[in-house]
This record gives structure tokens, C-alpha cells and sequence, in this order.
């Protein structure tokens, strides 16, 4: 995929494909890249080739939508493409299925979604053990359910959606269990009701749930996973107000699939790997590029939109990434100063009328200090490194004030996730001893962006042509 | 009058914190001011290499103690910093580059370093993990490999140790003569010593500019990448003939891929930006020295500064003009040499006659054409 194109956005979901199609609506030479074979990001995953698709689900809807117009488009689709590389240019490296390629771009959109947060707690790493959105993965792409009896657990409105998916799919919800007790949700409801359609959405997955008498605990969380090998029982603890087991454990269910997941983290590393200016949001997953209102990072020429540049969900990130499409078309020159503002005020009012339930919404998921400050010490933090939680309170006894250094003293995000699974907890652990989040930082961004293994990376060779340098001085 | 140290030191790598720790063994009341945490810089990012065969041929009985030192790290710091002493094995896959080899392991050889040249054949069974192409191999056994990103929790452990009094994330903003002493301005206040020890990297040109000595450092932008663990695939430290690969695998599985090709940054940014076409470059050459390694995935690549002076030897001596001044620094492969070198600055600054010659840095601000010695 070589070559020159004014403008490259790397993910296509919601944010990131709307920002192609109206950055090429300006007539923009525009590449979008995504690792997966189709648009749609998360939300609108599209079911992977080959498999059938229910499409009247709300996610099939607008993904077929979505991947309707982007067809009929004149923007460079480049998918099944993980990106490694991003450098000054801009020049984006990607493995494909040839191999490594290369485009350049004066302007990137980097519209690279969310991580999940999963609060660690014992046994969190088992077999049967994942996450609420790699759940979702499993339902709309595999059409696959996690397992024969599923303990959907966390927070947020994942959790209703996932045992709804499930249900639907013919699958048993053993129990639901929420950090959030009824007085969260009631409070959080006329944000929520600020968007009908959703609001309605969720009630459905609600009465989906309730005539299938799937029980929900409310105010409860997970105290253990257990088996030998892999998951065979749940162990639930009542929680306070602030998420923190507040009694012995009192329940035990069993079940082979527990479906977790405490929220989601952006996935900034490309601002990050740009050194761009970041801000400590809790309400947006935690360390957000700056933006200006359209996009804009401090960084000339980048711009970073959707749930990677800040928690909101699906609607505002496709309007905001109409938004930043048309910053690329201004910044470009395709479009006046004035006919820019023009056009982008509906949409910034548009997402203003969003705000109140993205932040119910986002609230719901953010996370929760006291839920952290109570892992337990042999709790593994890290998976990737197995390190447990007393490894990094030993970390600050033995002087690591940054995250940075306590990856120096660990070893805790050294693996192949590069700390996107343990990141925020680690810095949440160490930023309770030493005083803030803004103190301990977070990990230098570096490529790869991804892991990349060695032999698709090189390609076939010839040593002669290896641009060896000049020898060290003897 | 605040309390006046007998030494400071400016720079919390391993050539600073090493000066302060014999120096404050030695009876010294020793202040350490270090901008960020201790060895995150080059002593925490390098590749962790302990190898002759990289090494300049001047610096080789340096760094054959210093091998030694870092060997018995355990009885001198007192900390673990994952040393591994193995075999090294430096390759040549094509004639010119035999050539190369079989010259430059004869001019280290004579100072010292036991490097034998031996066939593609006998490299393999030395290393099995070599793929066939090798034609000759320069074969050291005193070679071997730190964990770099360790060296900051074991130097901080063992200084605290020493009583030396540590200012961790304290950039100095300058130093100026004063009645005798040395006044340091730090983010925490002046503090003042008797001498002074400037040890800062890269960043020893602005340091000497407090000065007033004029004395330009190269600043070098190295590339490192590290993969996944993986089974082992090889045993030893595998370079090549002209010292732009070094390759090893960490008992915990990774391995590191360094070498010195060169990422973008500089000394104010450090390094900015890794190249993907020198990853690559760097990747295959490791990938046609171990096959096997074709098999594993990149999880990260970062970049190391690495300071060099005009005649590519160490800045580690007095200050010429100024009394009670000293510099250390710009070791090439100073992580390999540092707690030698840094060990004799500290026996010279105890009056002590050191072991071996220091690097005084007057033969460099000699005009440039002037003539060196070295």
C-alpha cells in the first residue's frame, strides 16, 4: 500500500470512518486502515466472512450502513492491515497480507478505539475468564457464546447488552452482577433518557433478561474465580457505594464462563507515541490526548478522535468524527474557514445535545479507586508477567515514583499486551501511594503499536541488501 | 551556612552513582542530584552488553575489569542486576567482513581481550543456535549481559546504603565557584560541596558549560527492540564483525535486538522516533544470524542515547583549571566499562593512585586538528 494520500485515519469504526468519508466528500485523497477485514470498529462489528448475520440487530443496522456508504465511496479502504509504525511524515507501517507497506500523509486521524479495564481479582487470569468486550467480540463476529453457564459481571451498560446478547443467542446468564446498585442506575436515568432510543434499547435487553428470570445482583462484585484449570464456580462479595467488598463473601455459582469487564481505557498510543499533550480525565477511561473542539491534538497535523481520544460512545464518536473530517478538509485547504464553521456548528451542538448521556453513560464505567485499593497482595496485576500486587506496593517501598520506573523494578507491562491490559490499574495502585495519577505518569508510547512477528516483518532478503551501517571505531 | 558536602555528584547513571558509592564507602559525605529517577537514561535503556568485541581497543583492560565487577556485581553493589556471563560470538558472513573480523579481533586480542578466531563449523557448535551461514566467528569467553532496567533499583538500594544522600528528580540548573566550594542549584535549593563530579551522559557539554570549559559531545540515538519470551533459541552474545548487531536472550526468554543503528532524537528530546526501515535492517540481520528468532514477535522497540566524544575515548579525569572539579563520562560502551572507570575517578577524587590511567579531557580541548594522543 504504498504511497502519498493527503489524509490517513487509522481505525474504522464509527469515528474514524466517518471522518474518512466526509474528509473525502472535500475530495481528499483519503487511506482508512483497520486490523479488522471490515468497518465498524467494536460496536458494529461485522460478523466475520462466511458466517450469517441477523440483519435487523441494531449493530448490524448501522454497520451495514456504514460499510454501505464507505463502499460506495472513493476512500482507500485498506483493511485486515495491523499497524506497527507510526513516524513524523506522517508514515504509517502496517502488516499486511504481502507483507509490510508504507503510506504517507501529511495529516493522520487516529481513531484507534478502547482497551478493556478488568479490575484484577483472584483467579481473573483462569481459563473461562474474559472480558465483557471481548465477550461482544465472540457474539457479533463468531456468533460464538463465552460458555454453558455465564456469569456476566463488572459494571455499565455493557452488562445488560452482553447478557442480552447471549440470551439471545440461545445461551443460559447464570446472574448478572453489578458494582452499581438500583440508586446508581436511578440516578444516572434522566441522562439516560436524554437519548429515547437507547434508553428503550436497554429496557428491552432488561425485559429480555427479566422474562428469562436471569437474576441480577445488585451491589455485588466478584471476590474470586475458581477451578482447577479452568473456571468452575464464582465467588460473589456484597460491595459499598464505591465499589470496595464490604462483608465476607456470601454467594458461590457455577459456572464455566465469566464474562467481566470494569469499564474501558482509550487506546491513545498513537498521541501518546507523538508525545501530544494528555490529560488525566477519569470520566473519559483516564489519560485523554488535549483536544481542540474539533479533534485537534497539540500536535501539528494529528488529530485523534472516538472512544481512543476519550470515552463518549458510538454517536458522538461518529459525529465527532465528522468533525475532525472536516478540520482535515480545512487544514488540508479543501475547505474556507468559513464554510467550515458553517458546517461543522450543527454538528458540534449535536454533540453537545449527546454529552449528558455519554457522561451518564461513561460514568457508570469509570473506575472505581476504592475497588483498586482493595486487590488483594498475591492478586496478579500484570498477566502477561505475572506480577502480583505486592510486587508493586515493594515497587514505591524500594523508590519507584513513576510508572515508568516501577516497569523498570517489575517488570509489570514488559509482555506482549505492553501494559494495555494492567496499565491503568498498575498506575492506579502506585498513583494511590505516591499522590495522583498526574504524578506517576503514564508508559512511554513505542512502537510496535501491536506485536508483529519477525517473519512477516522482514520478508524474504538477501543479506547483501541489508543496509548495514558504517562500523563503531576500533 | 547550609551544610556543605564533600562531594556532589551531578548525574544518577552508572558512572555517577558508581563515583558516589566508592566515594562515600571511602568516607566521603557524597550528595547525588539526578534530574529523574536514577539509570533511566542510557544505564537503565542500553542493550546490557558485556562484550569485548564491541569494545574500543584502548578502553579493553578497563573493560575486562569492569567484567569482572559486573560478574561479581552481587558482592560489590549488593543488588541483583540479572548478570549473565556467557560466550561471545562475533560474526562474519561475507570475506570483506572476515577481514574485518580476523584484524579487529587481532588489534583487541593484543590489548588484552581473549578473542579467538574460530570456523563457521566450530561458531555453530559453540552456539547452536547460529544459522549455517557464518564464515568465521571471533570467540570470546568473557562476554556476557546485564538487565540494563535493573541498574537504577540496585545502584538506588546499595547508595542508600553508603549513606549517600540521593536527590532523585532534582535537575540542577547550574553550578558556580563560592568561597572554596561549589554552589549547585537545584529544584531543591543550592547545595554545596567541596567537589564536585560532573557525570551527566550526554549532557555533559551543557554541564561543563557551567563552567566554562567548551567541550562537544556527540549525541548518539541508539535502537533497541526486545521480543516476546520465547523457547530458548540461543546461549551466547552473537554480534558481528563490524559491532552493528548485538543479540542475547535474557533467562526470562526475551531477546534484545540492539546494535547502534540509529533512531531520531537528540539531547534535548532524547529519542524521539524509531525508524521502521533501521527496525527492520536491524531485524534481519539479528533473523540471519538466528533463524529461529524468525519465529517470535516484536512487543516493543525503544531508543538509548549514547554520548561520544571527539576521539570516540572517555571525558573521566580533573577539570583542567578548576580545582576539586571533575568530569566522567562518554565511555564508548560505557556500561560495559562504567563501574571500572567511574571506580578509579572515585580512588583518584580519595587520593588514591588509581589501578589504571584516567581519560583527562585536556588532549580534547586542544584545537580540533591540533593533534590528540590518543
Amino acid at each position: 500500500m504504498s504511497g502519498e494520500c493527503d489524509l490517513i485515519v487509522i481505525g474504522a469504526g464509527p469515528a474514524g470512518a466517518n471522518a474518512a468519508l466526509v474528509a473525502r466528500q472535500h475530495g481528499l485523497r483519503v487511506v482508512l486502515i483497520d486490523e479488522q477485514p471490515d468497518a465498524g470498529g467494536q460496536v458494529w462489528r461485522a460478523p466475520w466472512p462466511g458466517l450469517a448475520r441477523d440483519a435487523n440487530a441494531p449493530e448490524a443496522r448501522d454497520g451495514d450502513a456504514l460499510r454501505a456508504r464507505l463502499g460506495a465511496s472513493a476512500v482507500d479502504c485498506r483493511f485486515g492491515r495491523r499497524v506497527w509504525s507510526v513516524t513524523s511524515g506522517y508514515r504509517v507501517d502496517a502488516l499486511g497480507p504481502d507483507g509490510n507497506e508504507a503510506v504517507c500523509a501529511p495529516l493522520l486521524i487516529a481513531a484507534t478505539g478502547a482497551h478493556e479495564r478488568v479490575v484484577p481479582f483472584p483467579g481473573w487470569t483462569l481459563p473461562g475468564v474474559i472480558g465483557l468486550a471481548a465477550a461482544t467480540v465472540l457474539l457479533k463476529s463468531h456468533l460464538v457464546l463465552p460458555g454453558e453457564r455465564v456469569v456476566v459481571a463488572g459494571c455499565g451498560p455493557l452488562l445488560a447488552a452482553v447478557a442480552a446478547g447471549i440470551v439471545k443467542a440461545g445461551g443460559e446468564v447464570v446472574a448478572i452482577v453489578d458494582l452499581a446498585g438500583p440508586a446508581e442506575w436511578l440516578k444516572a436515568f434522566p441522562a439516560m433518557a436524554s437519548r429515547p432510543r437507547l434508553l428503550a434499547r436497554g429496557m428491552g435487553w432488561a425485559l429480555k433478561l427479566a422474562s428469562k428470570r436471569v437474576p441480577v445482583h445488585f451491589r455485588y462484585g466478584i471476590a474470586a474465580a475458581e477451578g482447577e484449570g479452568q473456571l468452575e464456580r464464582v465467588r460473589l462479595v456484597p460491595v459499598d457505594e464505591h465499589g470496595a467488598p464490604c462483608a465476607e463473601p456470601t454467594l458461590t455459582l457455577t459456572s464455566d464462563a465469566l464474562c467481566i469487564g470494569h469499564g474501558l481505557v482509550p487506546g491513545a498510543e498513537i498521541t501518546r507515541l507523538f508525545r501530544a499533550r494528555h490529560l488525566y480525565q477519569p470520566l473519559r477511561g483516564g489519560w485523554v490526548p488535549e483536544l481542540d473542539g474539533f479533534g485537534r491534538t497539540s500536535v501539528p497535523g494529528l488529530l485523534a478522535i472516538g472512544d481512543g481520544a476519550g470515552l463518549k460512545g458510538a454517536a458522538p464518536a461518529e459525529i465527532g468524527g465528522r468533525i475532525a473530517g472536516l478540520a482535515a478538509a480545512h487544514d488540508a485547504g479543501r475547505l474556507a474557514r468559513d464554510a467550515f464553521e458553517q458546517a461543522a456548528a450543527p454538528l458540534l451542538k449535536q454533540r453537545e445535545n449527546l454529552a449528558a448521556f455519554a457522561d451518564a453513560s461513561a460514568g457508570m464505567m469509570a473506575l472505581r479507586p476504592a475497588q483498586v485499593a482493595a486487590i488483594s497482595p498475591e492478586t496478579i496485576i500484570c498477566r502477561c508477567e505475572d506480577v502480583p500486587r505486592a510486587e508493586i506496593d515493594a515497587a514505591f517501598a524500594a523508590g519507584a515514583r513513576d510508572v515508568n520506573q516501577l516497569k523498570h523494578f517489575t517488570r509489570c507491562g514488559m509482555g506482549p499486551c505492553q501494559g494495555r491490559m494492567c496499565g491503568d490499574v498498575a498506575a492506579q495502585l502506585l498513583a494511590a501511594q505516591v499522590g495522583s495519577r498526574e504524578a506517576v505518569g503514564y508508559w512511554t508510547g513505542r512502537p510496535p503499536l501491536r506485536p508483529v512477528g519477525f517473519e512477516a516483518l522482514i520478508g524474504s532478503f538477501s543479506y547483501d541488501d541489508i543496509p548495514i551501517p558504517k562500523p563503531a571505531p576500533l | 551556612m547550609s551544610h556543605i558536602h564533600d562531594l556532589g555528584v551531578i548525574g544518577g547513571g552508572v558512572h555517577g552513582a558508581t563515583v558516589a558509592l566508592f566515594a562515600a564507602r571511602g568516607g566521603m559525605d557524597v550528595a547525588l542530584f539526578e534530574r529523574g529517577p536514577l539509570c533511566r537514561e542510557a544505564s537503565g535503556v542500553n542493550a546490557g552488553t558485556l562484550t569485548m568485541q564491541m569494545t574500543r581497543v584502548a578502553l579493553i583492560p578497563y573493560a575486562l575489569e569492569a567484567h569482572a565487577m559486573w560478574a561479581s556485581a552481587g558482592d560489590w553493589l549488593g543488588h541483583d542486576v540479572g548478570v549473565v556471563v556467557c560466550d561471545g560470538l562475533s560474526l562474519a558472513f561475507t570475506p570483506a567482513e572476515a577481514e574485518l573480523l580476523t584484524f579487529r579481533a587481532g588489534k583487541r586480542r593484543e590489548a588484552g581481550a581473549p578473542i579467538e578466531i574460530v570456523s563457521g563449523a566450530r561458531a555453530k557448535e559453540i552456539e547452536p543456535g547460529l544459522s549455517g551461514q557464518a564464515l568465521i566467528a571471533g570467540h570470546c569467553k568473557v562476554d556476557g549481559f546485564a538487565n540494563a532496567y535493573l541498574t537504577g533499583l540496585a545502584f538506588r538500594a546499595a547508595l542508600i546504603e553508603a549513606g549517600v544522600s540521593l536527590h532523585e528528580n532534582c535537575p540542577v540548573a547550574g553550578v558556580e565557584r563560592e568561597d572554596g566550594a561549589f554552589a549547585i542549584r537545584t529544584s531543591q535549593g543550592v547545595k554545596r560541596v567541596r567537589r564536585i563530579v560532573l557525570a551527566g551522559g550526554v549532557w555533559i557539554e551543557p554541564m561543563l558549560a557551567w563552567l566554562g570549559i567548551s567541550l562537544p559531545i556527540k549525541t548518539l540515538i541508539n535502537q533497541l527492540s526486545v521480543s516476546e519470551r520465547i523457547a530458548p533459541v540461543m546461549r551466547t552474545v552473537v554480534g558481528i564483525a563490524n559491532g552493528l548487531l548485538s543479540l542475547k536472550q535474557y533467562p526470562h526468554g526475551t531477546v534484545v535486538i540492539g546494535g547502534g543503528w540509529q533512531a531520531v532524537g537528540d539531547r534535548e528530546r532524547g529519542g524521539v522516533e524509531l525508524l521502521p526501515e533501521r527496525l527492520i535492517g536491524n531485524m534481519r540481520l539479528a533473523c540471519h544470524a538466528i533463524p529461529a528468532l524468525r519465529q517470535a514477535r516484536m512487543a516493543r522497540a525503544w531508543a538509548g542515547l549514547e554520548a561520544e566524544t571527539r576521539d570516540a575515548l572517555p571525558a573521566v579525569g580533573p577539570l583542567p583549571g578548576i580545582a576539586d572539579a571533575y568530569v566522567c563520562g562518554s565511555v564508548h560502551s560505557g556500561y560495559t566499562s562504567g563501574p571500572y572507570i567511574a571506580r578509579l575517578l572515585a580512588e583518584h577524587i580519595l587520593d588514591r593512585e588509581p589501578a589504571m590511567p584516567l581519560f583527562p579531557i585536556d588532549r580534547l580541548l586542544a584545537p580540533e586538528g591540533a593533534g590528540t594522543t590518543a
